[in-house]
């Protein structure tokens, strides 16, 4: 779909990003020693840091990509939601005091703060850049996806502009500025989100949704007859996948539910066949239903048979998104309250779109969408989308990928380095208490907000088929342009959040671990604070080489990937160290490398890898499932208790404190 | 711009090891209380789909109450920790 592109939302946002660097310098005057760079001195306020972790937190993948995928797909989006949030649990209760009790800047010191072993310090700052770099990926390339339609501008340039500024306020002025960043991000998110939330529930849902300017939505055709299709034109013989395909099981050939109809001007429109069987014998009916249809001719994009413009002759994606049926026939509900609205989606019907890619004879290749109505009953539980659908299915081993998922999200928050570098700005544990309180209360409502605002998009009539990750701003479009611009700019802001907190990380691994503790070069505070400012300088450029190359993945499925290999590395060895007496140093290294290396070859074995990185049939993956943390987080404890009882015992631990 | 940065004192906080052993306690405690509902949560999604339809409260179904109830739960069971703690 072509968004217009709109000033308002350019204007926002450099207003965000010039407040942000103004700050960053103001502040980079102030913050020249070690622990003012990595940590902000210790002396962040829990209140601010509470904010701020919510800033860290919630990331591009979390505000549109879960949107999205609620707008799309109903309840599983949600999944991610609790998931995520359910992490903090692990984080507050097992990881947050006994790390802020034992380290200073970065969690490598944390994990060696008893054994003083050169080999944990290496193994945790490659397991911290290779997270980081994870977790990086996908917010690049969800800054180039978000400034392409909202900001007017290539995608490359989006990724530039981020990696630019971002570097910029991480060293200036480290710890504090990006604090700030992100406390400013989370505030203004949640806000907002709160906004539209009970702007949508005031203007109720509507089988015939309007945009901010009161016009009728479009509403795509149903239920037209076999007479009247004919009417319409000339039937075009099918060719290619046109026919139909083999089923991969049973090799019959299965025949594609497609019409090609071309009209007197001859523009080329496709209809997708509705069978609706009766049970009491009655012969079946068929109907059709209208699609939107892409393809790429000479590298000219065609829409619905015409080119893609917005000209005359000119034809684009039409928003779409409503329900096609309210509960006891009504047409629109007016004003509602949260729980009036979660149970008339539960009541009603709504139409979703799904897509099927059909190559023809000639190889060019047509993605079609295709109307979906589905039942509120359905889509409001568990297994409606693709990613969880095998969920409903009776096989158990179907159901590991979601179980694997689950456990990743639960495991991975506290093992994200980002997340962790956080505890070291405020003065004490009973403040990191305080601030984890604070964060999972501030993330919580938004992921409460998450539900409201992924279903207001499903019903708002504006929603992009080609791209769900747009959902959420286009919902505050269809209630008013500055709402849109708003949004977009906190959006972008979003990124900015997250990005300059990974940076921090990345940098203080660099800098801390490998180069003084790993090395032994012997810096001075200030040779350190500069060394991270170059390591912050390369890795900002190395994140936006990566979001350019990248740009084509998928932004949800890639922070999945980094939950998964932060969860195998880091916890097996962060909880054994604060639980188990025995664990040793090699017991540690092995743990974080094995965890590291196992879940990043099983993730690239994936069936998923197979599909979206190497473009290789899926069915020829060699691991049975996608999301390995089912497997290597058990296995990280494995080695880690084996390479342990296999080592010399530690030392006597009151021997070791007293000479430290 | 005045209260924008922040000075932290750089001192180590001076911890008591009673404090420590109980602290770790109620929170391994508290974390298996929420291990218990998350599994729950996460047992009916993999296995009972049919009890995950069925409405609850107001009409909403259970997937719904139980998913806000893990939400709310995390802020509730972090709070009392908070208060039980000790300094």
């Amino acid at each position: 779909m072509i968004h217009q592109t709109s000033l308002m939302a350019i204007a926002i946002f450099l207003f965000f990003a010039s407040t942000v660097i103004g700050i960053s310098f103001y502040l980079g005057r102030k913050a020249k020693s070690a622990s003012g760079y990595f940590a902000a001195g210790g002396g962040i306020h829990w209140a601010v840091n509470g904010v701020a972790f919510a800033g860290d937190y919630l990331s591009a993948a979390s505000f549109l990509g879960i949107c999205g995928m609620i707008a799309f797909f109903g309840y599983d989006g949600f999944l991610y939601s609790i998931g995520y949030l359910a992490g903090w649990i692990v984080a507050l209760f097992i990881i947050a005091e006994p790390l802020k009790r034992m380290g200073r800047f970065t969690f490598a010191d944390a994990l060696d703060s008893k054994f003083n072993s050169r080999g944990i310090k290496l193994a945790a700052a490659i397991s911290t850049l290779v997270v980081s770099c994870f977790y990086l990926i996908p917010q690049m390339v969800g800054a180039g996806a978000l400034v392409q339609p909202l900001l007017g501008f290539p995608h490359y340039v989006g990724v530039i502009i981020v990696g630019l500024i971002v570097t910029l306020i991480v060293t200036t002025a480290g710890m504090v500025s990006t604090t700030w960043v992100q406390f400013i991000k989370g505030g203004l998110l949640v806000i907002l989100c709160t906004i539209i939330t009970i702007m949508l529930l005031v203007r109720g849902i509507s089988t015939a949704p309007t945009d901010a300017n009161g016009k009728a939505s479009y509403i795509a055709k149903r239920g037209v007859t076999t007479v009247e299709l004919q009417s319409m034109g000339t039937v075009v013989e099918p060719d290619g996948a046109w026919i139909g395909k083999k089923d991969p099981v049973t090799g019959d050939m299965k025949p594609a539910p497609y019409v090609r109809i071309k009209n007197a001007a001859g523009v080329v429109s496709v209809w997708r066949k509705d069978v609706v069987k009766f049970k009491d014998g009655n012969p079946d009916v068929t109907t059709f239903s209208e699609t939107q249809a892409t393809y790429t001719v000479n590298g000219k994009k065609n829409v619905n048979g015409l080119p893609r413009g917005k000209g005359e002759g000119e034809a684009d994606l039409k928003p779409v998104g409503y329900l096609s049926k309210l509960p006891n026939g009504e047409k629109e509900t007016g004003s509602q309250t949260p729980w009036g609205f979660l149970s008339t989606m539960q009541k009603s019907e709504a139409i979703l779109w799904a897509n099927e890619k059909i190559k023809d004879a000639a190889g060019v290749e047509t993605t079609v969408y295709y109307q979906k109505p589905t039942l509120g009953s359905d889509f409001m539980t568990p297994g409606s989308s693709p990613t969880f659908k095998k969920v409903r299915e009776e096989k158990f081993f179907g159901k590991l990928d979601f179980l694997s998922l689950m456990l990743a999200l639960f495991c991975g928050t506290a093992s994200l380095p980002h997340i962790l570098i956080r505890y070291y700005t405020v003065k004490d544990q009973a403040s990191a208490r305080k601030s984890t309180v604070v964060g999972i209360g501030v993330i919580g409502l938004f992921y409460v907000l998450t539900l409201f605002l992924g279903l207001g998009a499903m019903t708002s009539g504006a929603l992009d088929v080609s791209d769900s990750n747009m959902s959420a701003p286009l919902l505050a479009r269809s209630m008013s342009e500055f709402l849109f611009a708003v949004i977009s700019a906190v959006a972008f802001t979003t990124v900015l959040g997250t990005v300059s907190g990974l940076i921090m990380a990345a940098s203080g691994a660099v800098a801390h671990d490998l180069a003084s503790n790993v090395f032994k070069f012997k810096l001075d505070d200030f040779q350190k604070v500069k060394v991270a400012k170059m390591a912050a300088v390369c890795v900002g450029i190395l994140a936006i080489g990566l979001g350019i190359l990248f740009s084509k993945m998928n932004v949800n499925f890639l922070v999945g990937w980094a939950f998964n290999i932060a969860a195998s590395a880091n916890l097996p060895a962060l909880v054994m160290l604060l639980f188990w007496k025995r664990t040793t140093k090699q017991g540690i290294t092995a743990a974080i490398t094995v965890g590291m290396i196992s879940s990043l070859a099983w993730i690239l074995l994936s069936a998923q890898a197979y599909k979206d990185v190497y473009g290789w049939d899926p069915a020829t993956a060699i691991v049975p499932f996608s999301q390995p943390a089912i497997v290597t987080i058990p296995l990280g404890f494995l080695v880690l208790v084996l390479v342990s009882l296999f080592t010399p015992k530690p030392k006597d631990l009151a021997a070791v404190e007293k000479a430290s | 711009m005045a209260g924008l940065d922040f000075k932290g004192s750089g001192e180590r906080e001076k911890e008591d090891a009673g404090v420590v052993a109980h602290n770790t306690k109620l929170g391994v405690w508290l974390f298996l209380v929420y291990v218990l509902v998350y599994g729950g949560f996460i047992a009916l999604a993999a296995f009972r789909p049919d009890v995950m339809k069925q409405p609850l409260i107001l009409g909403i179904n259970v997937a719904v109450v139980y998913g806000f109830t893990l939400i709310v739960s995390a802020l509730a069971i972090a709070l009392v920790y908070m208060k039980t703690c000790r300094k």
